[in-house]
């Protein structure tokens, strides 16, 4: 009964951090009980969050665009170019593919630093100048399409970042070996991390939910974890677009919860005045997180051609919406200074997990949209009210 | 038997606990010039506030007799519809409206809805002509000047028929030429039978143009004054003004023995461009090792601006002038120069621009100073929770945990954290600018006793405060600033209040 109500009171002051993996299950758990399974499948799953990778990246850089009080419109349009410009490279100048790829994420840096210095330096609004950016890119699209239309791209190695997977090593009863293997090591360094953070916290005093709670936590994860990566190494195993989100949420979690860069991101967010008369450069934190846009918008450019294995005149339309309503789903405040990486990518996986339910359900695009821009709705309204609430 | 056209009778009104203003009496009768001076924070814009319907009938106690009558303002419009108009320090015009737009926003003159551009052009020539503006009705607010601007604004005020006109410290931002004209019409409107009341800081003014002053100080009417008795003086209402007894509250300190200058200007001017007026002149100053000099002065007198403009000039003042700091020259390109340099800058709005409100202690502690405790750019968090809980005991910061978000410390603490995020940076010098406002006075005490340990330990602080017995009381010498500039330095042994508070409303 106590750990009950240790459990109650936990999920009552944590519900804005909670509130987005209760969602996220509850939207699952509906929608298999109304597929008859069929959205559990790991075929299914697996192409879920195949189709929420591209979106999920630009998730993460818009996150910390609209942390430090920012927009950025421009993202699904360059994300689009540079898929045009790698397809490219690689189908008209025949480079190859380990060269393609850090050239689009340079250039998408630069695109980046472009909007960075318009909204730092020149002060424009951010609003505009990636208004500006999103005409602008949406423009140079159809120009590098112009003369061939929708460019195919005839590259295993660069289609398999889109579409590929881990190579198994060998199968073990009809399951992915090498995939099982990353699942494990998962767990083992979730469960690594959470007792020695949990080591230091005691150490200083802090407040650290009971002992029970907190193995009932590391439970409850490990098999989420367990759980997924079963489903997963029942198909084709992890593919590398969720190898690469992995690696994306685990760098940038990183460096905004670990690092001095990361700190003054979210002091500048929380306070630009105060960060400036605490010494921080606030024009260059703007231009740092402008230009991390820049380069995730190319990964994500590369992510979706690769899963297209071509690059098309539309290619990156609305992707900047989807971001952003990931992004807010996932937690992030308008007023600056609040958003977690992890929120961020749940964020897009509870809105891919939408369409891919509404999808098997057969449920028409019209409808689709509307309720979509339901959950939106709903997401910031219980933002507002648990942030009233604890006001 | 007196004329009132105003009464106020025991008005009272409190701030959650906060006595603000505590039985004020104010009287003011029809057609007279009647000014109100007080220190900062004494209650003097509450008193209007109250008057106007910006605090609404019912939380305060007390009753407002207006005309005759008893009046319940619910709202400003309230107050408005009866005739009394308050014109505040801050303009409240719209820069991108033209004049005639201004003088009838909120009060339109309209046929069915529909707007009648051609008759409040007109109506509002008789307006201008009135306050004796010479403007094209047409001209944008934002291309006229501070002084036509508030002409514009008592305009707008004759417009609705004012009875009662309250102008709240009208010429704080107006130069000398500007300042004259606008006393010559106040003069020029008592004769057609407007009332008016002044909130002034500068005495002079008040001599030369009140028919009655009422001084306040601490929330309570201390005394009105009438010229025609000859009563309105500067001695007498300096001795009004600042009466009020000091308690001992203020740590002892063992003499100090002061080491070389720390920190010097010469001839250090600042000006806004955007203001289009120097909001610092020519100041000379020097603080020496171990020093608390005090920077006293009253609201908008410059020193605020003077200290960002030393800290890094966050607000891109041009400046002139020299600045050294340890003997040699500095240029600061931006706040992070100026604490490289040595030099902290605790702000007086802590809630505005010191702290992170929604960041926990250890956070704001940091920020400064992440570097500090960092390798290859990653925070030794282990270190930042030992630094934190270091500054929360030596300066008493009264919380749960280390964790607590600064939101939800009470003022005293909040300043307390604002004073480990600046000593954690390592500073030869503190810029504290109103260190203790709106704290109580335990914790006051406290950061008393911090400063005093500091200097102990060879650092120097300057010290902006607006509270007197502050500035009296810690002070190892006072500079008072009026207007952007020093009027005057005292050193501890001369500085009294009156002598303060005679510089200050030069």
């Amino acid at each position: 009964m106590k750990l009950f109500n240790e459990l109650k009171s936990l999920i009552k002051h944590n519900i804005r951090d909670y509130g987005m993996y209760i969602a996220l299950i509850v939207i699952m758990i509906t929608f298999t009980i109304l597929t008859d399974g069929l959205f559990m499948s790991s075929r299914n799953i697996s192409n879920l969050l195949d189709s929420a990778g591209y979106i999920a990246v630009l998730a993460v850089g818009v996150m910390l665009v609209i942390v430090i009080r920012h927009i950025d419109l421009s993202i699904g349009f360059l994300a689009g170019f540079l898929g045009a410009i790698a397809a490219i490279l690689i189908m008209q100048y025949n480079m190859p593919v380990f060269i393609v790829i850090p050239i689009i994420l340079l250039l998408g840096i630069l695109a980046g630093g472009v909007t960075g210095f318009l909204v730092a330096k020149v002060g424009i609004p951010a609003f505009v100048a990636t208004l500006a950016g999103w005409l602008i890119y949406r423009g140079a699209i159809l120009m590098a399409t112009e003369k061939t239309g929708t460019i195919v791209v005839e590259n295993d190695a660069f289609n398999a970042i889109g579409n590929g997977y881990i190579p198994s090593i060998m199968q073990v009863g009809g399951l992915h070996l090498l995939s099982l293997l990353v699942g494990a090591l998962g767990i083992i360094f979730y469960i690594y991390s959470s007792i020695s953070n949990r080591r230091n916290k005691i150490k200083y005093d802090f407040d650290v939910v009971s002992r029970p709670i907190f193995i009932l936590q590391l439970v409850f994860v490990s098999s989420i974890i367990a759980y997924i990566t079963w489903l997963l190494a029942g198909y084709n195993g992890f593919s590398w677009t969720v190898m690469i989100i992995l690696l994306v949420v685990a760098v940038y979690h990183f460096v905004t919860t670990k690092t001095v860069l990361g700190r003054h991101i979210y002091a500048v967010g929380s306070n630009p005045e105060a960060a400036h008369l605490s010494g921080i450069n606030v024009k260059k934190i703007t231009f740092i997180v402008f230009g991390s846009m820049g380069m995730l918008s190319a990964l994500s450019g590369i992510l979706f051609t690769s899963r297209l294995q071509s690059a098309t005149t539309t290619a990156g339309t609305l992707f900047e919406l989807d971001a952003i309503a990931a992004a807010f789903v996932g937690g992030v405040s308008a007023a600056g200074g609040v958003g977690k990486v992890t929120g961020a990518v749940i964020g897009a996986v509870v809105m891919a997990t939408l369409t891919s339910g509404m999808n098997l359900m057969g449920v028409g695009i019209a409808p689709q949209y509307m309720i979509r821009g339901g959950v939106l709705a709903l997401a910031v309204i219980f933002d507002v009210m648990t942030r009233r609430q604890r006001a | 038997m007196s004329d009132y056209i105003l009464e106020m009778n025991q008005i009272s009104k409190e701030f959650t606990g906060v006595k603000a203003l505590s039985n004020v009496n104010f009287k003011v009768e029809r057609g007279e010039i009647h000014c109100l001076v007080g220190e900062n924070g004494a209650g003097k814009s509450t008193l209007m506030k109250v008057l106007s319907g910006v605090y609404p009938y019912g939380t305060y106690e007390g009753d407002i007799v207006f005309n005759g009558d008893t009046k319940q303002f619910n709202k400003i419009n309230d107050s408005v519809d009866a005739g009394i108009v308050i014109i505040h320090q801050e303009l409240a015009l719209f820069p991108d409206l033209s004049v005639y737009e201004n003088i009838f926003i909120g009060n339109e003159i309209q046929n069915g809805g529909v707007l009648d551009w051609n008759k409040a052009i007109v109506e509002s020539k008789k307006m201008l002509d009135k306050v004796k503006l010479k403007v094209n009705p047409e001209a944008l607010i934002k291309d006229l000047g501070v002084g036509k601007q508030q002409l514009v604004e008592i305009a707008k005020a004759l417009s609705k028929d004012v009875k009662l006109l309250i102008l709240d410290e009208p010429t704080a931002a107006l130069n000398e030429n500007d300042s004259e004209n606008l006393l010559n019409l106040l003069r020029e409107l008592k004769k057609q039978g407007i009332t008016c009341i002044m909130i002034s800081h500068k005495l002079k003014e008040v001599i030369s143009i009140s028919d009655k002053a009422t001084v306040i100080r601490d929330g309570e009417t201390i005394c009105t004054l009438d010229a025609s008795k000859g009563e309105i003086t500067e001695a007498n209402i300096i001795k009004n003004m600042v009466g009020r007894e000091i308690q001992d509250i203020y740590p002892k300190r063992p003499d100090q023995e002061y080491g070389e200058k720390v920190l010097e200007l010469t001839n250090w001017s600042a000006y806004d461009s955007q203001l289009g007026r120097y909001v610092a002149k020519d100041v000379n100053l020097h603080v020496r090792e171990g020093e608390i000099i005090g920077i006293a002065g009253l609201m908008g007198s410059g020193r605020t601006e003077l200290a960002l403009s030393i800290f890094g000039n966050s607000k891109n003042y041009k400046l002139q002038g020299d600045l050294f700091v340890n003997g040699i020259p500095v240029k600061f390109k931006h706040t992070s120069d100026a604490i490289k340099a040595g030099i902290a800058y605790v702000t007086e709005d802590r809630k505005g621009d010191g702290l992170f409100l929604l960041q926990d202690i250890k956070n704001n502690i940091s920020v400064g100073n992440l570097k500090g405790i960092s390798s290859n750019g990653i925070v030794n968090v282990n270190e930042e929770i030992k630094v934190a809980d270091e500054y929360k005991d030596s300066l008493g910061i009264k919380t749960p945990s280390i964790q607590q978000l600064v939101g939800n410390l009470s003022g005293g603490n909040q300043q307390k954290v604002s004073l480990g995020k600046w000593l954690f940076v390592g500073p030869k010098l503190l810029i504290l600018d109103e260190p203790t406002r709106g704290i109580d006075v335990g914790a006051k005490f406290e950061i008393y006793t911090v400063m005093n340990d500091l200097i102990k330990k060879g650092l120097s602080i300057i010290m902006i405060s607006s509270e007197l017995g502050e500035v009296l009381g810690m002070s190892d010498r006072v500079y008072v600033m009026a207007e952007g500039e020093i009027q005057g330095e005292l050193s501890s042994e001369e500085a009294s209040q009156e002598k303060i508070m005679q510089l200050a409303t030069q």
